[in-house]
C-alpha cells in the first residue's frame, strides 16, 4: 500500500512515521492540505497501531452541567448564557447530588462535570459540588472544570493556581477535561472568544496541573473561522507542553458546530475535515498516548470509521449531553455499551473497557 | 490475497470468491485504495455528479408485505392512499421549479389498479416534459401479471406511454433463498433480470441496487452482484449501481443491528471492485448521512445520487437525511471533486 502513499507525494512523510520520527508543522500543514484523504488516514492508522495496537476504548460516564451561566459568552458556543437570559440554570448542590443518586444503580466509573464562567459563585461552591458527588459515590473518578474554568476559580479563592488545585484535588477533583482550549492562536482567541483565558494561560494551567500529578486531556475546536496554519501551531504548542509534562491523556479535535451560535451562517463541518483532524492529530502528537473521536459531536458512523484514522477511543456512554446538542448536534444523547461495542468490533479492534486514566476495566 | 490484488491492479476481473475473500479479509484501506484507483481509471476527470429529481410514491398500498420494508400499506388498511393526478401534477412543477430534470416514479404494488392507470399517470407527468425514470422490475411484473401481458409487451406499451428509463429498485438481494425468506411475493431473481434485459434489449437504461445487510450472506451478496455483472456483459444497460445498507426501524425486522458504516464502506469498495464494468457508484446519503456519503467519493463512489426533493421509503424507515442541491455541492466540493448535474443516463447538465 505504500505506493498509494507515495504516489499522494507523502512518501517522506511515511518514511517518518516509519521511523517513529517528528514531523515538522511543514508536515502537519501538508497533511491538512493533502486530498488524499486515504493516505493521510493510513499514516494516522500506522501510528495508531504502534500505540495502541488493537485496542479501542470507551468509558461508562455520567456527564454533569452544574451551570450554563457564563460571563465570557464565546460565539462559538450554544450553550453559555448571559445571567439574565429565561434559558439561564444553575444547580444547587443538592441538585448535583441528585444528579448523582439518580443514577447510583448504574455501574458509573467517571463524572464528568463542566460549566460557564460563573460571575458569582463562591469557591466554596465549587468545593461542595465536589464533596457531594464524592460524599455520595466515594469510588467515582471526577473529571471536572476545564482549564479556564480552574483559572477563574483561581481568582476566585485568590490564590496561585497551584493552590487552588490542591484544594480542589482535597474536595475530590482526581482530573481535568480538555475543553476551553478551542484554538490557541491570539488572532482566533479575539475574534471568538476574546474574553477567555488565553491560550499561553490554558497550557499553563494544564501543565501546572500536571505537575501536581492531575492527567488531563486536550481539545481543539476546529470547522470555524481557523486556519490550517493555527490548527498546527495549536498541535504544536500541546507536543511541545507534552514534551515538558507528559500530564496529557488524550487529545480530542471537536467539531465546531453552529446552529444557535453566533456563527451560526457557517456550515458543519464535513466527514473529510473530521477524519483529517484525527488523522493529523494522530501523526502530529506523537507524545499523546490516546486520540479520541467523540462521537456525541461527530455521529457513531463517523466516529467507528476514525478508528481506522487514528482514534482508539470513541468517549463513552455519556447520556444527558447538553453542550453539543444546543448547538443543534443530532447525534443521540446517549449510547449503551452493546452499541458502542458493537460498532468497535464492527470496525475490528478490541473493545476495552477503561477507567478516566485507561485502566482496563473489561474487555469485550 | 496478494494475488487478487495484483490481478486489480493489472486491471483483470475478479470472481465472486476473490470479492468475497476482499470482504471478508482485506482492510479498511487495502479496499479503499483499489477502489479509488478504479474509480481514478474509470474517470480520470475529477468529476462527482448528482441528479435534480424528486422520488414520487403514488402508492403505498402494495401487496407484496415484505418483511424489510416499512413504507407499505396493505389493501385493507384505511391509511393506504393512491396520489391524484392533481396532487401528481404539482409535485412535478415543483420539481422544474428546482431544477429538477426527471422524476423517480415507484410505488407498491396495488391489487387492483388497471393497467391503463399506470399508462395514463405515464401521459399525464410526459405532459409536463421531464424524464420519467420510473416503475422498478418488480412493478413491471405485476403489471404483467394483472393484466396478462408479457414483460415484453408492458414495456412497450410504458414506453410508448411516455417511461424513459427504469430504477434499479426491488433488487434487494438477488437470491432466491433470500427473497423466499423476506419478499416471497416478490419477482424473483430471475424476473428481476429478465426485466432489467428486456429494457434494456428496448433500448432502456436502468440502474441497479443492493439493499444488504438483512438475512443475506456474504456468498448471496456475491451471487447478486454476479448477476448484476453477467447481464451488464450481455447488455451494457446499467448506467449505474447504488448499494445501500438496509435500514430496520418501523420493519418486521426491527432491532436487528443496522449494517455500521465501516460495514458500508467496505461493501461500496468491493462493489466498486468487482463491478468492472458498471460505470457508475452512487454514494447513499440518503441512508448514510452526509459525512460518510463524503468519505464514501474515496471508497469508489462518483456520484451522489438525487436531491430527493422528497423521499418517503427510507424516511418510513426510521432515517430522515436531507440535503439540498447547494449542500451537496458544498459536500463534493470540500472533497477536492468538481460537482456535476447531470441527467439518468449520466450526461451532464449545462451550468
Amino acid at each position: 500500500m505504500e505506493e498509494y502513499i507515495e504516489k499522494a507525494g507523502l512518501g517522506d512523510i511515511l518514511e517518518k512515521v516509519r521511523n517513529q520520527e517528528r514531523l515538522s508543522k511543514e508536515d502537519g500543514i501538508r497533511l491538512y492540505k493533502s486530498p488524499d484523504l486515504l493516505a493521510v488516514g493510513y499514516l494516522g492508522n500506522l501510528v495508531r497501531e504502534r500505540l495502541n495496537g488493537d485496542n479501542a476504548y470507551f468509558i461508562y460516564n455520567q456527564h454533569i452541567n452544574y451551570s450554563n451561566i457564563c460571563t465570557n459568552l464565546c460565539k462559538f458556543c450554544a450553550f453559555g448564557k448571559d445571567k439574565s437570559s429565561d434559558k439561564a440554570y444553575e444547580m444547587t448542590v443538592e441538585d448535583v447530588g441528585n444528579k448523582v443518586r439518580e443514577r447510583l444503580d448504574e455501574p458509573i466509573f467517571e463524572i464528568h462535570m463542566v460549566g460557564g464562567i460563573h460571575p458569582d459563585l463562591p469557591f466554596q461552591y465549587y468545593l461542595d459540588i465536589l464533596r457531594e458527588i464524592k460524599s455520595i459515590r466515594p469510588d467515582i473518578h471526577i473529571q471536572a472544570f476545564t482549564c479556564v474554568e480552574i483559572d477563574h476559580l483561581a481568582k476566585l479563592a485568590a490564590k496561585p493556581v497551584d493552590e487552588t488545585l490542591r484544594i480542589l484535588m482535597e474536595a475530590g477533583l482526581d482530573s481535568i477535561p480538555g475543553g476551553g482550549a478551542e484554538v490557541f492562536s491570539p488572532r482566533i482567541r479575539k475574534l471568538t472568544c476574546e474574553d477567555k483565558l488565553s491560550g499561553e494561560g490554558w497550557l499553563e494551567v494544564a501543565k501546572t496541573a500536571h505537575r501536581l500529578g492531575l492527567k488531563t486531556n486536550a481539545t481543539m475546536l476546529y470547522g470555524h473561522v481557523e486556519t490550517i496554519e493555527e490548527r498546527v501551531l495549536h498541535l504544536a504548542a500541546l507536543r511541545e507542553a507534552q514534551d515538558e509534562t507528559g500530564g496529557f491523556l488524550a487529545f480530542i479535535p471537536l467539531a465546531f458546530h453552529p446552529k444557535n451560535t453566533e456563527m451560526s451562517d457557517l456550515s458543519r463541518t464535513s466527514g473529510m475535515d473530521d477524519l483529517k483532524n484525527i488523522a493529523v492529530a494522530r501523526c502530529f502528537l506523537d507524545n499523546f498516548p490516546h486520540i479520541k473521536a467523540y462521537w456525541v459531536m461527530i455521529g457513531p458512523k463517523m466516529a467507528q470509521v476514525a478508528l481506522s484514522f487514528g482514534a482508539d477511543d470513541v468517549d463513552g456512554t455519556v447520556k444527558e449531553e447538553i453542550i453539543t446538542h444546543m448547538a443543534g448536534a443530532e447525534t443521540e444523547q446517549a449510547m449503551s455499551i452493546n452499541a458502542l461495542v458493537g460498532i468497535i468490533k464492527e470496525a475490528g479492534r478490541v473493545p476495552v473497557q477503561r477507567g478516566t486514566l485507561y485502566d482496563v476495566i473489561e474487555k469485550y | 490475497m496478494k494475488t487478487i490484488i495484483r490481478k486489480i491492479e493489472a486491471g483483470e476481473r475478479i470472481n465472486a470468491e476473490d470479492g468475497l475473500q476482499l470482504l471478508r479479509d482485506a482492510d479498511l484501506y487495502q479496499l479503499g485504495f483499489l477502489a479509488d484507483m478504479i474509480r481514478k481509471r474509470l474517470h480520470p476527470t475529477p468529476l462527482v455528479t448528482y441528479v435534480i429529481d424528486r422520488n414520487i410514491n403514488y402508492t403505498d398500498i402494495c401487496i407484496s408485505a415484505c418483511k424489510f420494508c416499512a413504507f407499505y400499506k396493505s389493501p385493507e388498511d384505511k391509511n393506504g392512499s393512491v396520489l391524484s393526478f392533481d396532487e401528481l401534477g404539482e409535485k412535478i412543477s415543483e420539481t422544474k421549479e428546482l431544477g429538477g430534470t426527471q422524476i423517480l416514479l415507484q410505488g407498491g404494488l396495488h391489487p387492483d389498479k388497471p393497467f391503463e392507470f399506470y399508462e395514463d399517470m405515464l401521459r399525464f407527468i410526459k405532459g409536463h416534459d421531464i424524464h420519467i425514470h420510473g416503475f422498478s422490475p418488480p412493478e413491471v411484473c405485476h403489471f404483467a401479471t394483472l393484466s396478462g401481458l408479457s414483460v415484453t409487451e408492458v414495456l412497450e406499451r410504458l414506453r410508448r406511454a411516455g417511461l424513459d428509463s427504469i430504477p434499479g429498485g426491488g433488487a434487494e438481494i438477488l437470491s432466491d433463498r433470500v427473497r423466499q425468506e423476506c419478499a416471497p411475493r416478490k419477482c424473483s431473481a430471475d424476473e428481476w433480470i429478465g426485466v432489467m434485459e428486456e429494457a434494456h434489449n428496448q433500448g432502456m437504461r436502468t440502474t441497479a441496487t443492493m439493499m444488504f445487510g438483512h438475512i443475506e450472506t456474504l456468498e448471496e451478496r456475491f451471487e447478486h452482484l454476479q448477476r448484476v455483472r453477467d447481464l451488464q456483459d450481455r447488455t451494457g444497460g446499467f448506467t449505474a449501481f447504488i448499494p445501500w445498507p438496509f435500514q430496520p426501524d418501523n420493519t418486521v425486522y426491527a432491532g436487528m443491528p443496522k449494517a455500521t458504516a465501516f460495514a458500508y464502506l467496505k461493501m461500496l469498495a468491493v462493489s466498486r471492485i468487482f463491478l468492472d464494468n458498471v460505470a457508475n457508484i452512487q454514494a447513499s446519503w440518503v441512508t448514510q448521512g452526509p459525512k460518510i456519503a463524503q468519505v464514501s467519493l474515496f471508497f469508489g463512489a462518483n456520484d451522489f445520487g438525487s436531491t430527493m426533493i422528497e423521499e418517503n421509503v427510507v424516511a418510513a424507515a426510521g432515517v430522515s437525511f436531507r440535503l439540498s442541491e447547494d449542500e451537496i455541492r458544498k459536500i463534493v466540493a470540500g472533497a477536492g471533486f468538481i460537482p456535476k448535474q447531470r441527467s439518468m443516463d449520466y450526461t451532464l447538465v449545462a451550468d
